[in-house]
């Protein structure tokens, strides 16, 4: 078998899996409470797929805001991915568009972090492939489950699980961060921005993560740019 | 619910679909500008730094969760452990933190 093909994957995407247990297990839960019945809850993750934004509109369904106004609510707390899947598009090897506009629907924040920050020049669709498959499938499997359960973890267990999601993050971040200033920099900064949108309020968080991504990404560019030509 | 909610999940899908396919789909084969290139390179590293903070501190409504948390997780990245050690180690010490102080 080739290298880094479905079943590498598959592997790389298991932090994901055990991330999305307990965020999947909560959301089936807080959509039972919601009123949604287990085929309304599955169908939302199985064709949506994007967790602040299912977690978002059961806020807003409860409070009996209007199905457009969610929906377009939806789109902004997604138009981040605009910028992710560009720039994921420069990693990923050339393939037909049909097949890329079957995978693009399976990039989330954690796809494609997991995706962007692999080792070595391009991505194969196929290790991308599995990386989706497993998040998927825990992200459906587990919204059932909190449904059907209709409860959540014991609650340590449930208070620590929820820093999965993070802890991959830095488990990421930090082997390219190592000796690196220019990662150190850019995570620095988008960091500090972020922080800034957040406790101020400017943002709301979907613009906040896009706007402080690009503003980080622009600002190093030029600065090491100016470094080469001194 | 009823089938204004079925309608809701299909507008959901297409406005979710639409960030993710247009930029993979659309630059297909395309060459862009060589800053353009530099700056989506830099995204990846830029987008962690604002997936982790601040969000971290707030996972839990006891702040110290947040806390010991990132710094369990950023000392066992820096030993050199792969992510999904960083996860479940990650785990496993906010587990004995919540049973003796939650």
């Amino acid at each position: 078998m080739q290298e880094h093909g479905f079943s590498s994957g598959l592997k790389a995407g298991a932090s994901i899996a055990i991330g999305y247990f307990p965020v999947a297990l909560t959301f089936g839960l807080l959509a039972k409470t919601t009123g949604l019945s287990l085929i309304e809850a599955t169908a939302m993750s199985i064709f949506v797929f994007a967790g602040a934004a299912q977690y978002i509109s059961l806020s807003l369904i409860t409070a009996g805001v209007l199905p457009a106004l969610i929906v377009i609510n939806t789109f902004i707390v997604n138009i981040r991915h605009f910028l992710m899947t560009a720039a994921l598009n420069e990693k990923m090897e050339p393939d037909a568009r049909w097949k890329k506009a079957l995978y693009a629907f399976g990039i989330t924040d954690e796809t494609f972090t997991v995706l962007a920050t692999q080792p070595g020049n391009k991505i194969r669709t196929s290790f991308a492939a599995g990386v989706i498959v497993i998040s998927y499938g825990s992200w459906v499997a587990f919204t059932s489950l909190g449904h059907l359960i209709g409860a959540s973890l014991p609650a340590f267990l449930q208070a620590s699980m929820s820093i999965a999601l993070y802890a991959m993050f830095v488990g990421l971040l930090v082997p390219s961060m190592k000796g690196n200033r220019k990662v150190l920099s850019l995570a620095l900064i988008a960091a500090l921005f972020n922080s800034l949108f957040f406790f101020t309020g400017w943002l709301s968080t979907g613009w906040a993560i896009m706007v402080s991504t690009l503003a980080s990404a622009i600002i190093i560019e030029l600065v090491s740019r100016k470094g080469v030509a001194a | 619910m009823g089938a204004w909610f079925w309608w809701m999940i299909f507008g959901m899908a297409v406005v979710t679909y639409i960030p993710r396919a247009i930029p993979l789909t659309f630059l297909e084969g395309r060459e862009l500008p060589e800053t353009v290139q530099n700056v989506l390179r830099n995204i990846p590293y830029a987008v962690l730094g604002a997936l982790i903070f601040p969000a971290v501190f707030f996972i839990q409504e006891n702040i110290w969760f947040g806390v010991i948390g990132a710094i369990s997780a950023f000392a066992i990245a820096f030993t050199g452990a792969n992510v999904i050690l960083v996860v479940l180690g990650t785990i496993a010490i906010l587990s004995m933190y919540g049973i003796w102080f939650g």
